[in-house]
C-alpha cells in the first residue's frame, strides 16, 4: 500500500479542522438552537436583549398629560379624542431633552389624510367629516380656521 | 525521513481535532441562562387588524418609521396600507404609494381617476409581518441570522445577516426588505422593543380608527384574543402554511 | 455601515401596477451568473469524469483540460455570490454558523467538498508531471526558476515516489474521485436549482422539477464550454505551428480532434434532449393544472418575457443547435456556432427562471422590470450590472491561464497520464 494516496485527504481534514478551530474564535458563544426547534431557534442568544433594548420614540398620550393637562383635557372633550398627540406632533422620545419645542406641523396634508373626502363605500373613511381638497380654501392652512384641538372650535 | 513527517502530521492533525470537536458540541447546547430562553411562554404574540374602520390616513406607516429608524424617504417600510377600489366592470385598483406613508388623499389611482359612481366597493387593507408559525423566512436564512423568540415574534440579528436576501425571497407576504443604512435584512417585529416593556406597538397606538390591535393568544383573557377566537376572522394567503398570525377583520376576496 | 442611503433593488427595477411596497429585483445578475458559473463547473467535471470514469478512450484530451479548467472555474462559482452579497466580509457564516434547514446552507459544505475533491483528483493526476518539474528545474538557475521549484514542491505535498506500483495507485484514486465527484457536482447543482425550486412564495420557482432542469442544462452548459474552449485553444495552437513551419509539416499539423468533438456531441445532445423535456413538461403541467398564479405567469410567459423565453432560450438556444448538430456533414465552424448557442440558450434558461420569477409582483397584480444597470457609478451598479457580469464571466480565463502555467491540460506530446 502507497501511504502518499492519502496526503489529499490530510490536507481535507487539516481545511476542516480550521474551520472548526476557527469556529471557536469567530462565533459567539450563545449562539445555538435556543427553543424547540432547530429551524425556528437557531439564533444568538443576546440579540433578544439588544431588540429590547431599542430606544423608545412615541411615549403616548399619558406622558404628555404631565405638563399638557389643558390641552388634553380640551381634546379629549372634542372629535379629535381618539387622534394621538404625538401623530401630528411627531414623537416626543425624551421631550423636554433635547428639544423643549416639539414640531408644529401646519400642513394642510396632514390633516387631508383623514379629511380629503373619498367615496369609499366599505371603509369609515365615508363616515368623516371632508372636503375636496382643491374646492375648500385652498390657499389656507386648515390650523387658520379650525382649532385641531377642538375642531368644532372654529376661528374666524 | 518521509515516514516520520507523515506520522507527525497524522498526529498534530488527529490530536487538533479530537480536542476541537467536543468544545464545539458545547455551542449547541444551551447554558443556564439559555433555559429561560427555551421554557415554556406565557405569550404568543398575534395582531388583529379591522379593515373596516381603516381610513387610510396612514398614520401608522409614519409612526413606524419614526419608531423604528427606517428612514422616511426610502421606498421601504415595515408597514404599509394599500387601497383596493373594485369597479363595475370587474377590475380592481390597487395602489400603496411610499406604502401609504402620507396617506390617501387624492382619488387618482396611477394618475386614473375612477369616477364613484362607478365604484362597487373601496377599503384599504394594513399590513405587517405575520409572526407565522411556520415561517418560511426562518427556514431559509443560511446562518441563523432570523428566528423565532418564545413569544412568537420572528426577529433579525443584524450583526450576524449576511444579506444573501434569501429570507426576502421566501416570504410570500412581502414584508422584508434590506434596510438602506444597515444593508441587513428587516422587518416589522410588532415594535418588539415597545411590547416586552407592555407598551403597545407604536401603529397600534397611533391609530385613532381602533383598526389595529395586539392579542396575546395565550391569554384568555385578552379581549382582542377573545375577538379572534370568537368572532370570524381571516388570514392572508394561508395556502402557503406559514400559519400567519395577523388575523383580519372585513378581508376580501380581492385582497392580494 | 456608510450612512449612504440604498434601497437595494430600486435602482433597476421599474414597478408597474400593483407591486407590493417592499418588492425589488433584489435577485439580479449575480443571481443569474451563480447556478451559469456552478452549472459550468459541475459540466466540466462530468465531462473530464466520463473519461476516468467510464473509460471513454477518446475523450482523454479534453478531459484533461476540462478537469483542470473546472478548477479555474470553482473559485468564480463564488464570486457572484461575493458581489452580490450585502455583507461579504460576513462570507463565512455559511460555514461557520450553517443553518440546514436553508439550501445555501449546504452551499458552504457541498462547495469545499467538490473543490476538495477537483484538487485531489488534479493532484493524483498531475503529481508525476510535479516530481519531474521539480528534478528538471534543480539544474536550471535562476530566481523564477527556483520560485518555480518550490511551487511544485509544495504541490507535491512531499510524495515523490513516482514507481510503477505508486503511478497505478494514482490513477486508481484519480478514478475513485472521479466517480465520487459525479455525484458531488450533481449536488452541488442539483442543491442550486433547489435553492430556487423550494422557494413556495415565488410561483415560477415553486417546482420540484426545478433541480432535475438545473442539473441538466448545467451538464449542457459545462460540456459546450469545455468543448468550445479546448477547439478554440487546439485550433489556435495548430495555427500558430502551421505559420511557422513550413507547407509540408503545416498539412501534419492538426487542430481539434474530429474524433473526440463527435463523442462529447453525443454527449452534449443527451442531455440537452433531457433539459429541452423537462422544461417543456413544466411548462404543459403549469398551463394544465392553471393554479391561482397561471394568469400572471401566461401573460409574462407569453407576453413580456415571448421573446426571453421562446425565441432567444427555446429557438436560438435550444432547438436551432440542436439541428445544427444533428444535420449530417458536421462541420467544426457549424460546431462552434451550435456551442456558442447552446451556452447562450443556458444562460437566458437562468436568466428566465431568476429574473422571469421576479417579473411578476407577489401580489399577481403587478410587473417588475429589471433594467440591468449598464455604465457603473457606484459599487452597486457595478457589482450588479453589466460590469460585473463580465467580470465573472472573464476570471475563469484568467485563472485558467494562471493555473495551466502549473498543471499544463492541452500537452499533446507530453508524458504522464
Amino acid at each position: 500500500m502507497k501511504w502518499h494516496v492519502l496526503r489529499p485527504l490530510w490536507v481535507a481534514i487539516a481545511l476542516v479542522g480550521s474551520i472548526f478551530v476557527a469556529r471557536e474564535f469567530l462565533v459567539p458563544d450563545d449562539f445555538g438552537v435556543h427553543g424547540d426547534s432547530f429551524t425556528y431557534n437557531f439564533y444568538r442568544l443576546s440579540n433578544v436583549q439588544e431588540w429590547k433594548d431599542f430606544p423608545v420614540k412615541y411615549q403616548g398620550r399619558e406622558s404628555c398629560l404631565e405638563c399638557h393637562e389643558e390641552n388634553l383635557q380640551q381634546i379629549n372633550s372634542s372629535t379629535h379624542q381618539t387622534v394621538e398627540c404625538e401623530n401630528c406632533h411627531g414623537p416626543s422620545i425624551d421631550h423636554p431633552e433635547p428639544n423643549e419645542f416639539l414640531p408644529l406641523n401646519k400642513d394642510r396634508t396632514l390633516c387631508l389624510r383623514c379629511h380629503a373626502f373619498l367615496e369609499y363605500p366599505n371603509s369609515d373613511r365615508g363616515e368623516l367629516m371632508s372636503i375636496v381638497d382643491r374646492t375648500h380654501k385652498r390657499r389656507y392652512e386648515c390650523v387658520k380656521c379650525h382649532n385641531p384641538h377642538d375642531p368644532k372650535e372654529y376661528y374666524e | 525521513m518521509t515516514c516520520s513527517r507523515r506520522d507527525f502530521l497524522k498526529e498534530a492533525v488527529g490530536t487538533t481535532l479530537a480536542s476541537v470537536l467536543p468544545i464545539s458540541a458545547f455551542t449547541f447546547l444551551t447554558t443556564e441562562e439559555a433555559r429561560a430562553a427555551i421554557a415554556d411562554s406565557k405569550v404568543r404574540w398575534a395582531f388583529l387588524v379591522d379593515t373596516t374602520k381603516c381610513v387610510g390616513c396612514g398614520l401608522c406607516v409614519k409612526a413606524c418609521k419614526n419608531e423604528n429608524e427606517i428612514p422616511y424617504d426610502a421606498a421601504v417600510t415595515r408597514t404599509w396600507v394599500e387601497r383596493y377600489v373594485v369597479t363595475k366592470d370587474g377590475e380592481t385598483h390597487i395602489d400603496s404609494p411610499m406604502g401609504g406613508r402620507d396617506g390617501y388623499t387624492s382619488d387618482l389611482i396611477r394618475d386614473e381617476e375612477i369616477d364613484p359612481e362607478n365604484i362597487d366597493k373601496a377599503f384599504f387593507v394594513p399590513k405587517l409581518c405575520n409572526q407565522c408559525d411556520n415561517p418560511a423566512c426562518v427556514q431559509v436564512c443560511p446562518v441563523g441570522a432570523t428566528y423565532q423568540t418564545n413569544d412568537g415574534i420572528v426577529l433579525i440579528d443584524r450583526d450576524w445577516c449576511i444579506g444573501c436576501g434569501y429570507c426576502i425571497m421566501a416570504c410570500p407576504y412581502g414584508v422584508r426588505f434590506f434596510h438602506p443604512e444597515h444593508r441587513v435584512a428587516d422587518k416589522c417585529n410588532f415594535c418588539y422593543h415597545r411590547i416586552s416593556k407592555g407598551m403597545q406597538p407604536a401603529c397600534v397606538d397611533c391609530c385613532s380608527f381602533g383598526a389595529r390591535r395586539l392579542a396575546n393568544l395565550k391569554d384568555p383573557d385578552d379581549p382582542v384574543t377573545k375577538i379572534i377566537v370568537t368572532e370570524r376572522v381571516a388570514v392572508l394567503k394561508d395556502e402557503y402554511g406559514t400559519k400567519p398570525h395577523v388575523f383580519y377583520i372585513g378581508l376580501d376576496t380581492n385582497v392580494r | 455601515m456608510s450612512e449612504e442611503l440604498i434601497v437595494h433593488g430600486i435602482e433597476w427595477t421599474v414597478k408597474e401596477l400593483f407591486v407590493y411596497p417592499n418588492e425589488y429585483i433584489y435577485w439580479s445578475i449575480q443571481i443569474v451568473m451563480y447556478p451559469y458559473m456552478t452549472g459550468l463547473v459541475a459540466g466540466a467535471f462530468v465531462l473530464s469524469s466520463l473519461y476516468h470514469v467510464f473509460g471513454q478512450k477518446e475523450l482523454k484530451e479534453i478531459a484533461q483540460f476540462s478537469l483542470v479548467f473546472s478548477l479555474a472555474l470553482l473559485p468564480v462559482a463564488a464570486l457572484p455570490l461575493l458581489l452580490h452579497l450585502q455583507q461579504p466580509a460576513r462570507a463565512m457564516e455559511p460555514l461557520l454558523t450553517p443553518h440546514f434547514t436553508s439550501a445555501i446552507a449546504a452551499f458552504g459544505i457541498v462547495f469545499t467538498a467538490y473543490a476538495l475533491i477537483v484538487l485531489s483528483e488534479i493532484w493524483f493526476v498531475y503529481r508525476e508531471y510535479f516530481v519531474a518539474q521539480v528534478h528538471e528545474l534543480k539544474s536550471r538557475s535562476g530566481f523564477i526558476n527556483a520560485m518555480t521549484r518550490l511551487v511544485y514542491r509544495v504541490l507535491t505535498i512531499g510524495a515523490y515516489d513516482v514507481s510503477d506500483d505508486a503511478l497505478r495507485i494514482d490513477k486508481k484514486a484519480a478514478t475513485i474521485l472521479a466517480a465520487i465527484g459525479i455525484p458531488v457536482a450533481c449536488f452541488l447543482h442539483g442543491y442550486a436549482g433547489f435553492i430556487f425550486g423550494s422557494v413556495k412564495a415565488n410561483a415560477l420557482w415553486m417546482s420540484p422539477l426545478m433541480p432535475v432542469i438545473f442539473i441538466m442544462s448545467a451538464v449542457v452548459s459545462g460540456i459546450a464550454l469545455c468543448m468550445l474552449t479546448y477547439i478554440v485553444i487546439m485550433e489556435w495552437q495548430a495555427f500558430s505551428r502551421r505559420r511557422k513551419s513550413g507547407a509540408v509539416e503545416a498539412s501534419k499539423i492538426k487542430g481539434a480532434e474530429t474524433e473526440i468533438i463527435n463523442k462529447a456531441t453525443r454527449y452534449l445532445l443527451g442531455f440537452l434532449i433531457a433539459a429541452i423535456s423537462l422544461e417543456m413538461l413544466d411548462l404543459i403541467f403549469r398551463g394544465y393544472t392553471a393554479m391561482k398564479s397561471w394568469d400572471i405567469l401566461r401573460s409574462v410567459m407569453y407576453g413580456k418575457d415571448f421573446i426571453n423565453i421562446f425565441v432567444l432560450q427555446y429557438t436560438l438556444g435550444n432547438l436551432v443547435p440542436l439541428v445544427l448538430l444533428l444535420l449530417p456533414g458536421r462541420t467544426m465552424k457549424r460546431t462552434v456556432l451550435a456551442l456558442l448557442l447552446v451556452l447562450f440558450g443556458v444562460f437566458m434558461m437562468r436568466w428566465n427562471v431568476v429574473i422571469g420569477g421576479q417579473a411578476f409582483s407577489l401580489s399577481f397584480s403587478g410587473y417588475m422590470h429589471y433594467e440591468i444597470p449598464l455604465m457603473p457609478h457606484s459599487a452597486e451598479t457595478f457589482k450588479e450590472g453589466v460590469f460585473g457580469a463580465l467580470t465573472v464571466i472573464a476570471t475563469p480565463f484568467v485563472l485558467f491561464w494562471i493555473i495551466n502555467k502549473f498543471v499544463p491540460s492541452l500537452r499533446r506530446d507530453a508524458e504522464g497520464s
